[in-house]
């Protein structure tokens, strides 16, 4: 830590992010690598959007831990995400809550040259939480609202999208290799800002938290839309093998202002995209299938 | 030109007069509160802007553009009385307007018409609804003067009608809402919160309120419409309490509620501490573009500006 600044957060608890109260490790290695995501920072460290690069640093330390040794994650076809300009992640659920949407990001740092921040669209009830409301703001994952994502793609960011929304979380585990509907809102967004949709599968999250049932009435009781309940207990993730497949980014032709039953071609398009990348990725995991010979195009 | 400012004796009113001075306009002003010694060029006349006087200075002076700033919050003034001001204050200078034949009338409104909560989007513009309506009840006031100011532009067309959105001013004044609210060594934050606090110098406000009386640098005719006006890019509370050499006070929410007002912590309303867990952060690029205002005081000469003062 900048000397300056370890002085004043000594005698300034309000200054010690993220969460105050849980001082996160930084490594300098990670940092650096921070250093180099593109996006406008001020000589604060942080953005327009109040994202700050000591917050991002802390957060790639922690999921660096989980991305490169507690998981067995394998990610295929990065080449697709495009290193610069607006792009939009479009991805299946996969677990009783968002690790797909964290493992993602960490693969966009992790993996791509130059690191570029995967911005999600979070859900409303994360920004009433105390802290989870700090950091998540800190570190770019804003509530999934229409006005951000536009603002966001129009200023040339990477957007990551979950479709499935809150259901895709609630699949339990003898539905984990399927879909529910997709919202219609991410193809009239690509098509109004003229954004290339890179559609993904995230495979193994359902191995990771295994879920079993969804209490939805105690999750309530913790500000949540429901807590989803493993076969040991609490929805802690298993150190399984993951795999992400990125597929070839996708301009979609028409117009915003479509009519839903045009829109929803374009959404089942994507949807089966997503539906066949999933199968490749399963068959990768059941070893049926060699990673070359994956068609990601 | 002959300018009018009701609520000239305010700080921010005070430095636009001097502006407008400087630049060789006739300014007129009035207000409850005296101003003693205003400099040359600026007449005071001490009165309530929903009186008769307030009337006869429209007729008799017949000033061509006016700057109403006259509206009060919920930190000077309760209730019932704030409506009137707010909201009768506003309608009567407008009839006035319309009446003596005022050419242009600037409307000096705030950001927090846009109210904030956990599912309000970063950077509003301008045709979003007011949701400080909600969230924010002491606010309501302020809003309707802010829609009813901008329905001149229908009701009154032959008036050019500007209704700037000013986000937060900070700096040297030490006055308005932001500087009530870090005017102790403590300033108390919900715990677990940190929301993005969106600011501009006092100078830099005088200024955009002095470039909206010129001709758009765009159309070369009078500002027309509604405008947010903002400076420096936001910064999160608890940078804006360090550099302004305060302490935070992080209080978990449930305590934090009941104390407000007491242990010499500011009193705020209830709606207030929504203000204090979310951002309100404006767009001011429509501004920006037509008036070709840009700051000259960033968020670090801003915070320091107003801890050094």
């Amino acid at each position: 830590m900048h000397p300056v600044r370890a002085a004043t957060a000594a005698n300034d608890l309000g200054t010690m992010i993220p969460a105050s109260l849980i001082p996160l490790p930084t490594d300098p290695e990670v940092a650096a690598r921070v250093d180099r995501i593109e996006l406008p920072w001020n000589r604060h460290g942080s953005d327009p959007y109040g994202i700050d690069k000591r917050e991002l640093a802390k957060l790639y330390t922690l999921l660096g831990f989980f991305y490169r040794r507690y998981f067995d994650i394998h990610v295929y076809g990065t080449e697709n995400i495009p290193p610069r300009g607006r792009a939009m992640l479009v991805g299946n659920h996969s677990g009783g809550w968002a690790l797909d949407g964290i493992m993602v990001i960490a693969s966009m740092f992790f993996e791509l040259e130059p690191p570029r921040l995967a911005q999600g669209m979070v859900e409303k009830f994360l920004q009433k939480l105390p802290f989870a409301a700090w950091f998540s703001s800190r570190i770019g994952q804003f509530t999934g609202l229409p006005e951000h994502a536009v603002r966001l793609l129009e200023d040339d960011r990477l957007l990551m999208v979950f479709p499935e929304g809150a259901r895709g979380t609630a699949k339990l585990f003898r539905d984990r290799h399927s879909l529910v509907g997709f919202g219609t809102g991410f193809v009239r967004l690509a098509l109004q800002t003229n954004t290339p949709i890179v559609p993904l599968a995230f495979v193994g999250g359902g191995e990771a938290i295994p879920t079993i049932a969804n209490l939805y009435r105690v999750g309530r009781l913790f500000g949540l839309p429901y807590l989803p309940v493993t076969p040991y207990g609490l929805a802690i993730p298993l150190p399984v093998s993951l795999h992400i497949l990125y597929g070839a980014p996708i301009l979609l032709e028409g117009s915003a202002h479509d009519t839903d039953d045009v829109i929803a071609k374009h959404v089942e398009r994507i949807k089966g995209k997503i539906a066949d990348l999933m199968r490749q990725g399963r068959e990768l995991r059941e070893r049926r299938r060699k990673p070359e010979e994956l068609e990601l195009g | 030109m002959k300018v009018l400012i009701t609520g000239i004796s305010g700080a921010l009113g005070r430095l636009v007069a001097a502006r407008l001075a400087e630049k060789g306009h006739e300014v007129l002003g009035i207000d409850v509160r005296p101003w003693y010694h205003p400099p040359d060029g600026v007449r005071v006349f001490q009165g309530d802007i929903r009186k008769r006087p307030a009337e006869d200075l429209f007729r008799t002076q017949r000033p061509e553009a006016l700057v109403h700033m006259a509206t009060v919050t919920h930190l000077t003034h309760r209730s019932s009385d704030r409506f009137r001001i707010n909201l009768g204050g506003t309608q009567a200078v407008f009839e006035h307007c319309h009446a003596y034949g005022v050419k242009q009338a600037i409307f000096v409104g705030r950001h927090t018409y846009y109210g904030a909560g956990p599912d309000t989007p970063l950077y509003h513009g301008e045709s979003e609804p007011p949701m400080a309506v909600h969230t924010f009840p002491e606010l309501s006031d302020l809003v309707a003067a802010d829609l009813y100011a901008g329905s001149a532009l229908w009701r009154y067309p032959e008036l050019d009608t500007a209704v700037l959105r000013l986000c937060y001013t900070l700096g040297p004044l030490r006055q308005g809402t932001l500087a009530a609210f870090l005017r102790g060594p403590r300033v108390p934050t919900v715990l677990g919160f940190d929301p993005l606090f969106q600011f501009m110098h006092d100078y830099d406000a005088a200024r955009a309120i002095v470039l909206a009386l010129e001709p758009a640098r765009t159309t070369d005719k009078p500002l027309r419409g509604v405008f947010n006006v903002c400076g420096p890019p936001p910064v999160p509370l608890t940078v804006l309490i360090r550099e302004t050499g305060r302490r935070t006070l992080p209080l978990p929410e449930p305590l934090l509620r009941p104390m407000l007002g007491r242990l010499g912590l500011p009193q705020l309303p209830k709606g207030a501490l929504e203000h204090v867990k979310y951002p309100i952060v404006i767009d001011g690029g429509a501004f920006r573009r037509i008036t070709g205002f840009e700051y000259e005081f960033d968020e670090d000469a801003t915070m320091h500006a107003f801890r050094d003062a």
